[in-house]
């Protein structure tokens, strides 16, 4: 296996007034390609900084971060743009999806940006593909507020596999979901995992941890712990487990 | 071949991001037009002036025009120094021996008219009426390019013999006439009786207004004999060969005239030479400055309206911070989002100065009618110029281009993690 993402003594320092706030200090973290890594920790540990410097979105202040080999914490801005369109795919908490956009079109949005050259006709049918992906096909044409918060985030994540990255990088994707949608969602990104796409998210709940393959916990910008989950919990397991038991209140009531 | 292709990708994504543009402008229509709308005034101010202007030139270059073909004037009486002058044609010193040496002696002379102009009470039958009678050579028709509706000019003959004959002009054969031929019919000029020979085409209105076919045109030596008295010109008509020739020949005319006038070197012409092309840019000089300044106006308000569309547009940045941190999240460069925000703002003021274009153009189509339901508005002739058009549509597209720049960087500059947790 080869290494996706390598970082070598990462650090984020913000200058905030005349104190220096130390956001991540010296992380080194390799994940190798098909893994799907959890990272948690209270807030203000860190991780969305680290999240967000993975996801190109940031750069680091120190250290170095390399990609599929490639060092991008040299990279500008116009390089890391790239990077994003190209090798990643980034799933939001709130979805971010344009609003009054269609479906569709929100999945059609990195493509809009991508130097392949894609005939409108190609566009369309890739992006079609991914809502596919995500058994999200026949709302393609429903704008954001009237589809539900998981429908919603699925169509995230068909906006995020839509170019095909290697690496997919969700920032408490389920942290405005029901649990039920939650744990759809999660096992939409278990599938993507046996598929062989790498993923890396960010939570801070233990049980949607349990999805993932790898738990990295960190405190205070540095890693505490880093173990691989031992009861791994299969969504679909789950979800047949939850519809038993909204069987049994309807039973009861 | 690879730039062919380069071409064509860059293409599409300007086709692309116009239409993202176009749907931005449609979500806040009210908005849109508001914004627009400064440009839309300016642009239809300056079309509409400058199609009032252009109307009005054009119709000074066709009175220019029928002053005659390569003519130059001279007139009695000297305006071009210092001092007080009496004006064109007031002095008197200008004598039919000057109109026959200049037509003698200078080369390049085809045809000299002297003229003399004072007004009349002419009458026929129990008609009678207030004109202008204006005395001239056998060859004052050519010189000026009049034609004639009926009949035929006097003949040099009738101008040595100083003839009692004349032509009319339309309006005074109607309103002596009628509908009736006043070919061969006897008029009294001041009770002085003259043959008519012959009537000439309508030439409508002047710039300035006045009936340019209330005129009786008579043999000057009968005019000066039998009417106005004396033996001094108000002026003459020279016509020369070439446009090219007026140069010279007017040189040539200045210098006859102080040789025959005895003009000392160094003391005034007492009379004033003007090519067409002169008593042309005299005639637009004004309109010209007028118009300078309505476009100037115009200007302003196009500038007020980009000064708008930026404001608009920095409101735009600022309610769509989040979309443009989404679309950097997805792999958006800072280009991609300046481009995309320029278009708009040129869409904005294009689709303003389409607007403006078609209202003044309206103006243009409206003006001219506007005296039959407004007797106060004075006629005015519009003419629609291609070029203006073209260039003020170009104009409102630079002004999106100016205006639309510092918004489309504010948010080109804008950093994606900042513009994603914008609320």
């Amino acid at each position: 296996m080869s290494a996706v993402i390598q970082l070598d003594q990462i650090q984020k320092t913000y200058h905030t007034g005349e104190v220096d706030v130390l956001a991540v200090r010296g992380v080194t973290l390799t994940v190798e390609s098909g893994e799907f890594v959890a990272i948690m920790g209270a807030s203000g540990s860190g991780k969305s900084t680290l999240m967000n410097i993975l996801g190109c979105l940031d750069r680091a202040t120190g250290g170095h971060y390399y990609l599929d080999g490639a060092d991008v914490s040299e990279f500008d801005r116009n390089e890391l743009a790239d990077i994003r369109n190209q090798k990643i795919g980034f799933v939001f908490q709130n979805f971010n999806l344009l609003s009054r956009t269609s479906a569709l079109e929100n999945v059609e949005l990195p493509m809009l940006y991508t130097h392949r050259r894609h005939s409108s006709v190609r566009v369309r049918e890739r992006a079609l593909r991914a809502l596919e992906t995500v058994g999200l096909a026949e709302r393609a044409g429903h704008h954001p507020s009237q589809l539900s918060g998981g429908q919603q985030q699925r169509v995230a994540i068909a906006r995020a596999l839509v170019s095909e990255p290697s690496l997919l990088l969700a920032d408490e994707p389920t942290g405005n979901l029901d649990s039920r949608t939650s744990v759809e969602v999660m096992g939409l990104l278990q599938r993507l995992n046996d598929q062989g796409i790498t993923i890396v998210m960010v939570t801070h709940e233990h049980d949607i941890a349990a999805f993932t393959k790898r738990n990295v916990i960190m405190r205070d910008g540095q890693i505490v712990r880093d173990e691989p989950v031992a009861k791994r919990l299969q969504a679909e397991v789950e979800l047949r487990r939850l519809r038993a038991a909204d069987q049994a209140v309807k039973l009861t009531t | 071949m690879n730039l062919f292709i380069e071409t064509g990708y860059w293409f599409l994504r300007i086709v692309s991001t116009i239409r993202v543009a176009l749907r931005a402008l449609r979500r806040n229509k009210m908005r849109s037009v508001l914004t627009a709308l400064g440009i839309i005034i300016g642009v239809a101010a300056v079309i509409a002036v400058i199609g009032i202007a252009q109307g009005a030139k054009n119709q000074v270059e066709a009175q220019i025009a029928s002053l005659g073909r390569n003519v130059i004037l001279v007139f009695s009486g000297s305006i071009t120094r210092s001092g007080v002058h009496s004006g064109h044609g007031g002095a008197g010193t200008l004598t039919i021996p000057d109109a026959e040496a200049i037509r003698l002696e200078i080369k390049d002379v085809i045809a000299v008219s002297p003229e003399v102009r004072r007004s009349f009470q002419v009458a026929a039958g129990n008609q009678n009426w207030l004109t202008y009678v204006v005395g001239g050579s056998a060859t004052y028709f050519q010189i000026r390019q009049w034609e004639f509706e009926s009949g035929a000019s006097y003949t040099e003959q009738d101008v040595r013999g100083a003839t009692k004959v004349c032509v009319l002009g339309k309006t005074v054969a109607e309103q002596l006439f009628g509908d009736d031929d006043p070919i061969g019919k006897i008029i009294r000029i001041s009770n002085v009786p003259f043959t008519v020979l012959g009537v000439l085409t309508a030439k409508g209105l002047s710039v300035m207004g006045t009936d340019q076919d209330d005129v009786i045109i008579a043999p000057y030596t009968s005019a000066l004999k039998r009417l106005v008295g004396g033996t001094t010109l108000r002026s003459m008509l020279v016509q020369t060969d070439s446009a090219e020739d007026l140069g010279t020949v007017r040189e040539q005319i200045t210098d006859l005239l102080r040789q025959r006038h005895r003009i000392t070197p160094g003391k005034d012409d007492d009379f004033t030479v003007r090519t067409q092309e002169e008593i042309a840019q005299m005639a637009t000089a004004t309109s010209s400055v007028l118009s300078m300044l309505f476009v100037a106006i115009g200007s302003i308000s196009l500038v007020v309206g980009g000064i708008g569309i930026m404001n608009i547009m920095l409101v735009s940045v600022t309610e769509r911070t989040r979309e443009i941190g989404i679309r950097m999240a997805v792999g958006a460069r800072p280009r991609d989002i300046l481009l995309q925000f320029l278009i708009e703002a040129v869409t904005l003021s294009s689709f303003g100065g389409l607007i403006g274009i078609g209202l003044g153009i309206g103006l243009c189509k409206l003006i001219p009618v506007l005296p039959k339901y407004f007797p106060d508005v004075p006629q005015m002739a519009t003419l629609i110029s291609t070029p203006y058009i073209i260039l003020s549509f170009a104009f409102s597209a630079a002004i999106g281009i100016f205006f639309g720049f510092y918004p489309a960087r504010r948010a080109a500059r804008l950093d994606p993690i900042e513009a994603l947790r914008y609320e």
